[in-house]
């Protein structure tokens, strides 16, 4: 989830802020009184800089209410936010990233490792952010599953190991399953595959986002769906399937097959409202965004599967005694519900979601985890209307959506080549 | 101390250190450490001293590079004939065909209104107007004049050069307009008392005299063009890049050193496409 805006204009992170900070939810308090000493945890001041889809600042206040210290929230562009977990370690305490982030940046040693034996809800965390698996029948995607980087060999350990071994690298906070965004009514036909990105059908109403690091996922995808390329790990090619795919891209995109690229989260909207695109890579609060317009726009299940993300929050190597006692606190806080049920309204999933539920009400509940029909009105964080009873969650439940991921936000070995190849492709 | 003061050399050296001080500190000053910066390394989250010729290789040494150049000059060149016409057009209209100053004030400043919103606005209100279901279609095809949506109106390079010729006709007219409203109208009259028709009037007095403003503006025009990046982003619906596109991906990316490399490689152009333009105008001598 790369995004970053140099034109001042909205992005994704911002409209969540925007929007979250709109939303009135009531929540209560279900851990009760803080477990630590309450004169001295007010002084208490833990900084969080993070990627912002869940760095909100309704967060930070309902910190301050049920656990009485502060939180200072900082949100900045994931290449910023790697670039300061890399190389400022002392300007954080908390940080929130995704797992890819991690695979990065955890090898520099500035985040320390979690006790889970101190996690009261440990036991309750989505399978995939443990042993990988989301029901013990599935199989694992391809591309950086935070499992495979959520853990280490012990509290000083650099290195990722493959089981649970008590130590783990990030708490996972939010996590979805993106696919592409159709319009229903301009196209008529039901879409099924990624193959339909490139389909000549939807010749100069097509749209990717210009977005490496997310975009050469999308893109594997749909060359892996067409049958041209079997990657043999599609969050890590070779040179050689890099440029495969490109290739295919380049062609696709010389033939006039693209209407424009998108950077921006208010891009991606106005592409689709407008009826400029027909097709696109898209995140789903985009999707709702465009809905809550009154235009119908699907955020279309493949049977191929999902590109999934995740993001956790990691300690800072520098914490310790009270303020450490403090950011435990705070994620126990974090995976007790309040924050889950907040970020379920909106599309993503939480990590606890047993937990969330009791934050939620039993048709939102319905609708956005368990894929029922609505019985009564939908709305969005912002108060608008997105769907009334009956209707049903794109995809379905939970586990229909997420147990059908093909592969994970990735950063490859060749993350520089295909960068260059990346801009080669633009300029094409 | 008195004495001192009163030294003419001393005074003059004062009198000039403000300005000196401005532009050292913030134009010599970056500069240098952009050019310092193009010779340094850089990982993927962090950049480190050096001084090594890597950006500058791979820069030469790939040919998206030249086909961005390439791009980018074609954008300044048609961009510069657009604006060029319709701002020297619109300067003659104005310095001889209006005769009023009441008139001449209140039609320029009208030329200006435009500028009172931001330049992106300017620039982004053209997409709605432009795209598949925009104005400019849905009015020609209530006209009949086509039955299915333009395509290229949008997205394309013509949206691209459009969008430039309408931000950047001002900076022509104004110049331009500055230099012919100092133009000598008994010279006009002695090329007519002389027999000249309008056209070689035009060519061989009005032209040759407006010249420095025609550069001024040309100067103005190739170099916002050539160091733009967010029209041609957001116009090209991100499809087309220019070198300030170029620049603005490695900045995104953290590829420091390589964006000032870039970006010594495209100040350098400018400055040689200036020194060209000078060469047929003497500014200093003209003004």
């Amino acid at each position: 989830m790369t995004n970053s805006d140099k034109t001042g204009g909205l992005n994704r992170r911002s409209v969540l802020k925007g929007a979250a900070a709109t939303a009135a939810i009531a929540g209560t308090n279900t851990i009760g009184a803080p477990m630590i000493w309450a004169q001295n945890i007010k002084d208490i001041t833990l900084r969080q800089f993070g990627t912002g889809v869940s760095n909100l600042n309704d967060v930070a206040t309902k910190v301050k209410e049920d656990l009485g210290f502060t939180l200072e929230m900082t949100a900045l562009d994931s290449d910023a936010v790697t670039q300061r977990a890399a190389t400022q370690p002392d300007s954080f305490d908390i940080a929130d990233i995704e797992y890819w982030i991690c695979k990065k940046v955890w090898p520099t040693g500035n985040l320390q490792a979690m006790d889970t034996s101190k996690i009261a809800n440990y036991d309750k965390i989505v399978g995939i952010f443990r042993d990988g698996k989301l029901t013990p029948e599935s199989e694992i995607a391809q591309g950086t599953a935070p499992h495979t980087v959520g853990f280490v060999d012990g509290p000083g350990g650099r290195e990722f190991v493959d089981n649970e071994s008590g130590w783990m690298t990030l708490i996972p906070t939010i996590y979805n399953a993106d696919t592409l965004g159709i319009r229903p009514d301009l196209i008529g036909r039901p879409i099924e595959s990624w193959t339909e990105l490139l389909n000549p059908e939807f010749k100069g109403k097509a749209s990717i986002l210009d977005i490496s690091s997310i975009g050469i996922m999308d893109m594997a995808m749909v060359c892996e769906a067409m049958g041209e390329i079997q990657y043999g790990d599609k969050g890590n090619m070779t040179r050689d399937e890099i440029d495969a795919t490109f290739a295919i891209f380049t062609e696709a995109k010389k033939a006039g097959q693209f209407r424009a690229f998108w950077k921006t989260f208010d891009e991606s909207v106005n592409l689709m409202a407008s009826g400029e695109v027909v097709i696109q890579s898209m995140w789903s609060p985009a999707i709702t965004a465009v809905k809550s317009r009154g235009i119908p726009c699907v955020y279309q299940p493949l049977k191929e599967g999902y590109r999934s993300w995740g993001g956790g929050i990691g300690l800072s190597k520098n914490l310790s005694g009270l303020e450490l006692d403090a950011a435990y606190e705070y994620i126990n806080w974090y995976l007790s519900g309040w924050v889950g049920g907040y970020l379920m309204r909106q599309g993503y999933y939480s990590a606890v979601p047993e937990t969330s539920k009791a934050f939620m009400s039993e048709n939102e509940w319905g609708y956005w985890f368990e894929g029922k029909p609505a019985t009564g009105d939908i709305t969005s964080p912002t108060g608008q209307v997105m769907d009334t009873a009956g209707a049903v969650r794109d995809g379905g439940s939970f586990y229909d959506r997420m147990g059908a991921v093909a592969c994970w936000n990735a950063v490859m070995d060749e993350n520089q080549y295909m960068v260059r190849k990346w801009n080669e492709f633009i300029a094409a | 101390m008195q004495n001192l003061l009163k030294s003419r050399h001393i005074a003059g050296w004062l009198l000039a250190s403000p300005l000196a001080v401005v532009l050292a500190l913030f134009l010599v000053l970056p500069i240098v450490m952009i050019v310092i910066v193009s010779f340094w390394g850089a990982t993927e989250f962090s950049i480190y001293p050096a001084f090594q010729f890597d950006n500058y290789e791979f820069l030469f040494g790939s040919p998206v590079t030249y086909s961005v150049f390439l791009n980018t000059f074609k954008y300044a060149a048609i961009t510069w004939v657009f604006t060029l016409v319709i701002g020297f057009t619109v300067a003659y209209f104005l310095a001889f065909h209006v005769h009023s100053l009441t008139w001449q004030v209140a039609l320029f400043l009208l030329c200006t209104i435009p500028f009172w919103t931001s330049n992106i606005i300017r620039m982004i209100s053209w997409i709605p107007f432009l795209g598949r279901n925009g104005l400019a279609n849905s009015t020609l095809i209530s006209w009949g004049v086509i039955d299915e949506p333009l395509e290229w109106l949008l997205f394309s390079d013509f949206s691209v050069i459009l969008t430039f010729v309408h931000l950047y006709t001002l900076f022509m007219v104004v110049p331009i307009f500055n230099t012919m409203m100092r133009i000598d109208k008994s010279l006009i009259e002695a090329a007519y008392d002389n027999g000249a028709t309008g056209f070689q009037t035009l060519t061989n007095v009005i032209i040759p005299l407006t010249k420095p403003g025609i550069m001024i503006g040309s100067i103005f025009v190739v170099t916002l063009v050539m160091g733009d990046f967010i029209t041609v982003r957001f116009m090209s619906g991100s499809q087309s890049a220019n070198v300030g596109r170029l620049i603005s991906n490695d900045i995104a990316l953290l590829q420091y050193p390589s964006a000032a490399a870039t970006a010594v490689v495209l100040l350098v152009t400018v400055l040689i496409v200036i020194a060209v333009l000078l060469r047929f105008v003497d500014i200093r001598k003209e003004l």
